[in-house]
């Protein structure tokens, strides 16, 4: 099946070539890390995670929504989605991929990773989110490529995948699930010792995924001859809308906890994101945006005219896309350090070469996405 | 009819069978003894002190801020970092340090309040690893890159830490410090007798746990002129205990449960 990979119109090696250039440049910023260590990006002792660890923390989340398509398809038999699932799996796989790159990269020591296999410690949530993860990955990937094989022969799937169907359902919310625990555990990081940070997680996952998707989807309609279908586009639109309200509302309940109680260590971390402290508010510009174009997709999202016109929707998807990122790739990890314990502000902006990798790994992702959606659209397009 | 020759050169079936079934149970049960070697147990090695080295059940650390002022503070620190091999970063967002000097209201965030003594108020508080006696920065390491000893010391190994800093965002006292860079060549007078750190990994203070193996008190209080306090807290004979049961004592963030213990006499 792989072969399909190598056989392309221009605009395809077009596409797999500009990918390959920011990998090749993301690389090279990577070997400059490698060499002078982390002091090139722009964490420090008080914001000791930055770019990359929020990167990871998105993605997660964009991994998790594979479980959208295959739940209704599997579990409620709803065969619409039966035509995109291998979407949403392809999709997880690459997402998973660029979550360990990400982790791989922010390691001070990278070449002692596999010491987390060697030296296993349960005790960890970030050993169990390297077991969710790695599981998450190969289930996705292996079934994946057997139901496409199996369409592809016009046969019936072999028997055995039906039960990793099943498992990699329960499977998808674990992985935002740990990774919410990573934060959400923490004794001294008020902004993140919360229950809801899990449940925000999910929200906020299955909004931003099947968002991307729909995304995704309207494009391979639009520069192949795959089309996914207009119905399964507007079923998934219903899951974006109920989700993003669903994050907001959650978004509200937190802060409602936070600035009723008035406990200054949670309420401190609000007020650092949304009005600055003492003069320090990089990020306060961003959160606003990210809030008021959540709240605004979400309005636009309710309008069954605006869900139903495919450019009104790709506006929406695009927004949730944003917004989201906005929330958890940049606020969710920095907003957890600042103030740090001494509650003194450090403020935190990722370097251009600490940006420069970053790109190297989205771009190794979406080359990923691309060779495995490639496959997808030939056979598609090929049994019709 | 088959000859001798051919019987013996083949083997059929039911012998193939045996055969392959003997080695195969032969070869689990060496399997099995090469897991039990590798299991932990009593075969693991133990660490024992050596004679003439300093122990105690759980060792805790009281500072008098009463008696130290900011000149020994200095002396204390500076002792410290040189005796830790500790660079002169420079840059406070990415400096390394093992023990150092906050505000009360920085290092007892909560606690403050407008009218307290001036010498609360205007005091420098010693801030350095509580060795918590239940440390989030161990719960979270993935590696145990860092443990709690018998005795209590929270330890780090620099060859095992892979630099995820999981455990800084776990500490509630920001005690650990990364070594953001290579941070070596900046270390000033490099001290052959205890170990520098390569870059990416993260480190602290160990309360001295290398002096405590050669029967000597961690350097800081060696040099605090009577302001600090180094003792076994399960001895109610201790000085420390003492000290405790005359004076009222805070912690940091208690309220976390990590259970610090670096005690302050205020």
């Amino acid at each position: 099946m792989f072969e399909r990979a190598l056989a392309g119109d221009r605009k395809y090696w077009g596409l797999v070539i500009v990918l390959l250039a920011i990998i090749g440049a993301g690389f090279m910023a990577y070997l400059v890390q490698l060499k002078l260590g982390l002091q090139i990006t722009g964490m420090s002792r008080d914001v000791s995670w930055g770019f990359y660890i929020a990167q990871f923390t998105y993605l997660v989340g964009i991994a998790a929504s594979a479980v959208m398509l295959v739940l209704p398809y599997y579990l409620h038999d709803y065969k619409t989605f039966g035509r995109i699932t291998i979407l949403g799996e392809f999709l997880a796989v690459a997402a998973v991929s660029m979550c360990v790159m990400f982790v791989l990269v922010d390691l001070g020591k990278p070449m002692r990773a596999f010491n987390l296999l060697l030296h296993p410690t349960p005790g960890s949530v970030l050993f169990w989110d390297m077991v969710v993860l790695s599981g998450y990955f190969l289930l996705n990937i292996v079934i994946g490529w057997t139901i496409l094989e199996a369409e592809k022969n016009a046969a019936p799937p072999p028997s055995w995948v039906k039960p990793l169907i099943y498992l990699s359902i329960p499977w998808a919310p674990c992985i935002h699930i740990v990774t919410a625990f990573l934060y959400a555990g923490l004794p001294g990081r008020g902004f993140w010792l919360t229950a809801i940070m899990a449940p925000r997680f999910l929200a906020s996952a299955f909004a931003s995924g099947p968002a991307l998707l729909i995304l995704l989807a309207l494009l391979i309609r639009k520069f192949t001859k795959f089309d996914p279908g207009t119905k399964p586009i507007q079923t998934l639109a219903k899951i974006v809308t109920y989700c993003i309200i669903i994050n907001v509302l959650f978004f509200l309940f937190e802060a409602f906890t936070v600035f009723y109680s008035q406990i200054p260590e949670h309420m401190r971390h609000f007020e650092y994101l949304f009005a600055g402290i003492a003069g320090y508010g990089k990020l306060v510009p961003w959160m606003w945006v990210s809030m008021i174009g959540m709240i605004t997709a979400s309005i636009l999202l309710v309008i069954p005219a605006v869900r139903r016109n495919h450019v009104t929707l790709a506006v929406a998807c695009v927004m949730v896309v944003i917004t989201t990122w906005i929330d958890k790739g940049l606020g969710l990890i920095t907003g957890g350090f600042v103030p740090n314990p001494f509650d003194m502000i450090t403020e935190y902006w990722p370097t251009a070469l600490e940006l420069l990798i970053s790109a190297g790994v989205w771009a190794a992702g979406f080359l990923i996405l691309t060779i495995l959606y490639k496959i997808v659209v030939s056979i598609k397009e090929e049994i019709g | 009819m088959k000859t001798v020759e051919e019987k013996t050169a083949t083997i059929d079936r039911r012998r193939f069978l045996k055969i392959t079934g003997v080695s195969t149970i032969v070869g689990l049960l060496g399997g099995w003894k090469f897991v039990e070697l590798l299991a932990p147990g009593e075969l693991e090695a133990k660490y024992l002190p050596k004679a003439g080295a300093l122990t105690a059940k759980r060792w805790a650390m009281l500072i008098d801020m009463k008696k130290l002022t900011d000149e020994t503070a200095g002396k204390c620190i500076k002792t410290c970092h040189r005796l830790h091999n500790i660079p002169d970063v420079g840059d406070p967002k990415r400096e390394i340090k093992w023990i150092w000097l906050e505000r009360f209201e920085n290092a007892f965030p909560g606690d403050e309040h407008d009218h307290m003594p001036e010498s609360v108020e205007e005091g420098r508080f010693f801030v350095m690893c509580n060795h918590c006696d239940n440390p989030p920065c161990v719960r979270v390491c993935p590696t145990k890159a860092t443990w709690q000893r018998d005795d209590g010391i929270i330890m780090m190994d620099q060859h095992r830490c892979i630099g995820c800093r999981y455990c800084m965002a776990a500490c509630p006292f920001g005690a650990r410090s990364f070594n953001w860079g290579d941070y070596r060549p900046l270390i000033k007078d490099k001290n052959p007798e205890y170990p520098t750190r390569e870059k990416g990994v993260v480190e602290k203070c160990n309360f001295c746990a290398e002096r405590l193996a050669k029967g000597l008190i961690p350097a800081c209080v060696e040099e605090s002129e009577g302001a600090m306090v180094f003792g076994d807290l399960m001895d109610s004979r201790s000085e420390l205990r003492k000290i405790m049961r005359e004076r009222y004592t805070i912690r940091r963030k208690p309220y976390l449960g990590t259970s610090p213990q670096v005690y302050y006499v205020v």
